[in-house]
C-alpha cells in the first residue's frame, strides 16, 4: 500500500515509479483499482463501485481485482 | 455513458526491447469465427469442446498443390499417403480417392488401409518392424516392401522358400545429405557400402528381386537442396546396381519430410516467410532427376508426404476454464486441451486464434491443459488479451501427428469431425467414455470389491 502512495499516476494510464525508475501502463479499470486503493478503499467496496463506474461488469468482477492485486504484487508495487 | 468493462491488466514499459508490434492489440489478436463457413459456436454446441475439426477442402486442395506441382514437372509420379500422420479412415479415403496409394509402417497400419479397402499392391510397407507374418502376408498381396535392415532380408527369403516364388523388394537407405542431424537410424548406409553389401547378399541367394530404393533423410526438412542432393546419390546407387547386377530399378521413393506451416519452437521468423512452397522443393528434386537419370530413363517416383498435406487442414478448438496470476506476473490460462490431444506442442507453437473480439490490453500468457500434471503446457509465452471463461481458442495447424500420437491420459479423447465441401458436418471419430477405458482391463475375481459387506 504504501508503494502505491508513492507512484505517480497520470489520468491516461501512465504510473511512473520514482523509486525503481520504472514505468506502467494501466487500462481504465485498472486505472480506477489503483487509485481506489491509493484512497485505502477494500476490494469488496471497490468491486461495487468499479460496477456502478463501468458497464457489462462481470459477476466475477472481484476475482479479476484480486488478480489485478496480485500483479501488482509480482511488480513490487503492492 | 458508462466506460465499458475491460479487466483490468499493467503492463510494464519495457524500452529498448523488441517489441514496436509486440503489444499492440490489433496486430498481434487474430480472431476466428468460424472455419470452412461453419461457426465456432454451432461446432462447440453440437460436438462439445475440445473439439478437432477438419477441412476436406483444406486436404484436397494441399494434395493437389502437391500432385500438380510434382506431375507437371516429372511425368511418372505417385504419392503415398503416410498413414502415421494421421489414420483416421476419413482423412485416408479423402487422400486415397485423389489419387494416393497407402504408405504404412507396421503391421497395424497396413490391416487398417486393408480394411479401407486399398489393395495390398497399392501399399508401400516400410518401417523397422515387420515380423514374419506381416510379411507374409504383404508378399502374397502384392505390397511394396521396402526392406530396412539386414535381419529383414534373411525374413524375406524365408517367406520367399515358403511360398516358393521370387520376391521383388525396395531397400531403404540412409545417406548424408548435407543435413542436421542425418537420420542414420532406418535402413541400410550408402556411404559407407553397407547398403551395396545388402544388394550382394540379395543377389547371391537369389530370392529376392531388387527393384526399387527408398529413401527419408528426416522431418521438417526447410532446404529443398537436401532432396537434391538425396536423388543424386539414390540414382548413382541404383545405376550401380543395374550395372553389377543386371536388375532394373523400378522406382525411386524419396521419401517426405516436406514441412507445413507450423512454427517450430525456437525459430524466429514467421512459417510464411521461412516454409518454401512445394514448387521451390519440386524444382529442386525434378531438376536433379533429370541431370542425373539417363536420357528415356524415367522410373516411377515416389513420394510419402503427410504432415505436408494434413497439417493445415486440421484444427482443436479448445475452451478457457479458468485464469489465475501466476506469482512470476504471468497470466495462466487453463484450457480444456492440453499435451494429451497435442503431442506436437512439443517442438511447435501453434497459430492461436480466438473466437471473438476480446477488448484490452495484451499481456504475456501462458496455456495450460487440463492434466494434474506439470507439464502439461500447450503455450508457454504469448500475448494474449484477458479472456473470460468460456473463450475458446482455435489452435492450428494441428493435423499432423495429433490424433495419432495423442494420449488417453487422464481424459477422454473428444469428438474429431470434418467439414465436407458443402459445409457438411459429420463425426469422423467418436468421444470416448469410460467403457472405451475399461473395456479391456481385467479385475481379477480375489480383487473385487465389496465395499457393503459386513
Amino acid at each position: 500500500m504504501n508503494r502505491l502512495s508513492k507512484l505517480a499516476v497520470n489520468s491516461e494510464g501512465f504510473i511512473f515509479d520514482p523509486t525503481t525508475g520504472d514505468s506502467y501502463t494501466v487500462n481504465p479499470t485498472g486505472l480506477f483499482i489503483i487509485n481506489s486503493l491509493r484512497d485505502g478503499k477494500e476490494i469488496d467496496q471497490i468491486a461495487e463501485e468499479l460496477s456502478k463506474e463501468f458497464e457489462d461488469t462481470p459477476e466475477e468482477i472481484s476475482k479479476d481485482i484480486s488478480e489485478f492485486v496480485s500483479h501488482l504484487y509480482t511488480y513490487n508495487l503492492y | 455513458m458508462a466506460k465499458k468493462y475491460e479487466k483490468p491488466v499493467i503492463l510494464k514499459v519495457q524500452t529498448g526491447m523488441m517489441n514496436k508490434f509486440g503489444s499492440s492489440p490489433y496486430y498481434t489478436r487474430k480472431v476466428r469465427t468460424e472455419i470452412d463457413g461453419v461457426a465456432i459456436n454451432e461446432l462447440v454446441e453440437k460436438f462439445g469442446s475440445p473439439l478437432f475439426v477438419f477441412s476436406e477442402t483444406a486436404l484436397r486442395q494441399k494434395y493437389r498443390a502437391y500432385y500438380n506441382s510434382f506431375s507437371t514437372r516429372y511425368p511418372n509420379v505417385a504419392f503415398g499417403w503416410s498413414y502415421k500422420t494421421n489414420y483416421l479412415p476419413a482423412v485416408c479415403s479423402i487422400l486415397h480417392q485423389e489419387g494416393a496409394i497407402a504408405e504404412v509402417v507396421s503391421e497395424m497400419e497396413y490391416d487398417k488401409a486393408r480394411s479401407i479397402g486399398i489393395p495390398g499392391d497399392k501399399i508401400i510397407f516400410n518401417g523397422p518392424y515387420k515380423n514374419l507374418s506381416a510379411l507374409e502376408k504383404a508378399v502374397k498381396e502384392g505390397a511394396m516392401i521396402n526392406i530396412d535392415h539386414f535381419d529383414e532380408i534373411y525374413d524375406l527369403e524365408k517367406v520367399a522358400d515358403k511360398l516358393k516364388k521370387k520376391i521383388k523388394v525396395g531397400m531403404r537407405v540412409n545417406m548424408d545429405t548435407g543435413i542436421y542431424p542425418q537420420w542414420s537410424r532406418f535402413g541400410l548406409n550408402l556411404d559407407s557400402g553397407q547398403a551395396m553389401d545388402a544388394v550382394k547378399r540379395m543377389v547371391s541367394k537369389g530370392k529376392l528381386v531388387l527393384n526399387g530404393l527408398h529413401c527419408h533423410i528426416g522431418t521438417f526438412i526447410l532446404e529443398p537442396n537436401a532432396y537434391a542432393v538425396e536423388i543424386e546419390k539414390m540414382i548413382k546407387f541404383g545405376y550401380e546396381v543395374e550395372e553389377k547386377f543386371k536388375m532394373k530399378i523400378e522406382y525411386y521413393d524419396i521419401g517426405g519430410g516436406f514441412p507445413s506451416k507450423s512454427k517450430l519452437k525456437g525459430t524466429y521468423q514467421e512459417p510464411d516467410v521461412m516454409i518454401p512452397s512445394v514448387d521451390e522443393y519440386a524444382e529442386s528434386i525434378s531438376t536433379s532427376l533429370f541431370r542425373n537419370l539417363r536420357g528415356g530413363d524415367l522410373p516411377k517416383l515416389y513420394l510419402e508426404t503427410g504432415r505436408a498435406i494434413v497439417d493445415e487442414a486440421g484444427y482443436l478448438i479448445t475452451s478457457i476454464i479458468a485464469s489465475k496470476r501466476l506469482p512470476d506476473g504471468r497470466k495462466s490460462y487453463i484450457a480444456d486441451a492440453g499435451v494429451n490431444l497435442l503431442y506436437t506442442s512439443f517442438w511447435y507453437k501453434y497459430n492461436i486464434e480466438i473466437d471473438r473480439q476480446v477488448d484490452g490490453t495484451n499481456e504475456p500468457a501462458i496455456i495450460n491443459g487440463p492434466l494434474c500434471m506439470n507439464i502439461d503446457v500447450i503455450e508457454e509465452g504469448r500475448l494474449l488479451p484477458p479472456m473470460e471463461k468460456g473463450t475458446r481458442l482455435i489452435l492450428s495447424p494441428v493435423g499432423a501427428y495429433n490424433v495419432t500420437q495423442w494420449m488417453q491420459f487422464i481424459e477422454f479423447r473428444p469428438n474429431v469431425v470434418l467439414i465436407g465441401t458443402n459445409k457438411e458436418v459429420d463425426i469422423i471419430r467418436e468421444a470416448e467414455d469410460l467403457s472405451d477405458i475399461t473395456r479391456r482391463e481385467k479385475l481379477p475375481e480375489r480383487l473385487k470389491l465389496n465395499l457393503n459387506s459386513p
